[in-house]
Parts: structure tokens; sequence; C-alpha cells
């Protein structure tokens, strides 16, 4: 029996010396529901530059803690939204932001899936037409695949 | 052109769109470190800091006084694996002596610290601690380890995130600290 008992605290171990390392510290206060409610809009639109498929919400990693606690310093400062923003993307460059700003360097993102959509309709009705116009009058036009 | 030629053609033109557009992904995925945020720090100057010794309780170091000639800050923790991977390369790079090789001890413990550099040797010209991670944010620093290097103005000329390797010492940051030398 004890022989089992220590088998298991063996196996439970490493994980408790792993999660040291990612362990949560004091969990922030807020002092009132609004700092709460903008605190939380805020670091969900911010991502997670450690694990970088989480919102800055989300994630557990240390960094994280550290921004989370950085932006509620920043936000008692007096800092607007877009100053906050501002702060991370200085330090760690525009990925930290899920919704990319409109610039030259991210039009093709912005605009690009319009781009093809017009494209895609100008093709559509070059085909269309083609159709329409080869029904009846034009006898020669048997070169037609489909 | 017709609309027959057209519709034979069009096939052929959105695969090899498409075909483009999958190599360009394949194409700037090459790198092995593409996870690698790139730093908007690179060319602007190193965030100020006071920061205490690990060696010495109760020295502060500021960035002024590293300013005169370049420097390598290393980020690292005795809780990270990859700065124990990274250790040998970073001794071999240290004992060369080509550049003093600051340690930036983060989120650690000094005993843990102390320990960590007892048992594999302690590379480092001098090491820094930030154990709240204070200034760690307006490095940009977001995992260890995490290396920069510094030109004698306090300029951030290069950076790279994860351990370093033989390979990433001769071909980045010795060319880097050569321009960085040379004023370029």
């Amino acid at each position: 029996m004890t022989r089992w008992l220590l088998a298991l605290l063996l196996a439970l171990a490493p994980p408790a010396a792993m999660a040291q390392v990612v362990a949560d510290p004091a969990p922030l206060q807020f002092q009132d529901r609004a700092e709460e409610t903008r605190f939380h809009a805020l670091v969900s639109e911010l991502r997670c530059v450690m694990c970088q498929n989480q919102s800055l919400a989300d994630s557990n990693a240390q960094i994280a803690h550290d921004l989370r606690r950085e932006v509620l310093q920043l936000m008692r400062q007096g800092k607007s939204d877009a100053e906050v923003k501002q702060f991370l993307v200085a330090r760690y460059g525009e990925f930290v932001l899920y919704k990319p700003r409109v610039e030259s360097k991210t039009w093709l993102l912005w605009f690009g899936p319009a781009l093809l959509l017009l494209v895609g309709g100008f093709v559509v009705a070059r085909v269309v037409r083609g159709h329409a116009g080869s029904r009846g009058d034009a006898p020669g036009n048997d070169e037609q695949e489909w | 052109m017709s609309a027959s030629k057209l519709g034979r053609w069009l096939p052929l033109a959105v695969f090899a769109a498409l075909a483009v557009l999958l190599g360009a992904g394949v194409w700037l995925s090459r790198q092995p470190n593409r996870e690698a945020l790139p730093s908007p720090l690179i060319g602007k100057p190193a965030p100020q800091f006071s920061l205490p010794v690990l060696h010495e309780p109760g020295r502060l170091v500021t960035l002024d006084e590293l300013k005169g000639a370049p420097f390598v800050l290393n980020v690292w923790g005795s809780w990270c694996a990859s700065c124990r991977i990274e250790h040998p390369v970073l001794t071999r790079f240290a004992e060369s002596k080509r550049v003093r090789v600051v340690g930036y001890n983060w989120k650690d413990e000094r005993a843990d610290a102390l320990r960590w550099l007892d048992q594999f040797g302690n590379p480092f010209w001098m090491v820094l601690v930030d154990y709240e991670g204070r200034y760690a944010i307006d490095w940009g620093i977001y995992g260890a380890p995490e290396t920069y290097l510094v030109d004698a103005g306090g300029v951030i000329r290069w950076k790279h995130v994860g351990p370093l390797d033989e390979a990433i010492i001769r071909e980045q940051l010795l060319p880097a600290l050569a321009r960085a030398e040379a004023g370029r």
C-alpha cells in the first residue's frame, strides 16, 4: 500500500514542480465594475506574445500575468485604450493587436477579400454574358466546350 | 478575348494563382524560428533601467553605466530549460572575450539563480536581476532565453528569441557586432 502511495506521489511530483513557473500570482483587484469591464474588453483585444493563439485575457503564461498587471496600471494612470495599445505595440510590435491597423502594410489584409470578390464577380459576369451571346446567333462558335 | 477562350484558361489561371499563394505561404514560413516576434525596438535606444546586481546585493546598475562599449544582454532564469541548452554555447562565446555578456536574471529566485550559476558555471560579466519583471516589459521580453545586442551608444542593434547556437552567433550576432563597432 505504501509503495503504491509513494509511486502516486512520485508521479504527481513533476507537474507540481513545473507548475511553479506558471503559478498564478495574486489575482488583480478591481476598484469597481466599470474598471473591470473596461479591463476585460481591453485585454481580450490583445494577443498574448508567448502563446500566440490566445488573447491576453485567456493566457496563463507568466508574461501574460505581468502584461495584464501593466495594462491595469496604465489604465489607473489615466491612459486611454489607444494609449495602452500603443504602449504594447511600441515594445512588442503590431503582433499584439488582434485587429491590425489600416496602413499601407495591411491594405492587402483589409481589402484583399473585397478585391477577390470583385474579380470573381467580373469573371462570372463574363462567363454568363458569353453563354447568353452564344445561344442563338453564333453558328460558328462550336469550339465551346461546356 | 472571347468568352469561350476565357472559359478554357480560367481553371489554369485559378490553379496557378492558388499555387503561387500556397507557395508563398511555404516560402514565408521556411525559417525554423518563425514564431519569434520581430522586435520593434531594433535601432531604438535601449530602455532606461536601474537594476540590482546578483552578486553584489545593494548595488544598482543603470543603462548609462553599461554604455561606452557594446554589450550583449542575455535573458535567462534558473527555471528555463532552454537556457540550460543554450548555456554551453553562451559560455564559449563569453570566453572568447569578444564583447561583454551581461546576464538578465528574469522572474527567478536569488538562491535558485546562484545555485544554477554555481552548478553550470557563470559565463556573465555581470548579472542584473529583475525578479518582478518591472523593466522586462520595456525591453519587450516575453520568454527566456532572449538575447540583445546593444551598441556603445545604448542603441539596440539586434535581438534573438530562443536559445543561441553557434550558427546564429557566427552568422548574425558577430556581423551585427562588427557593424555596431564600425558605427554603421
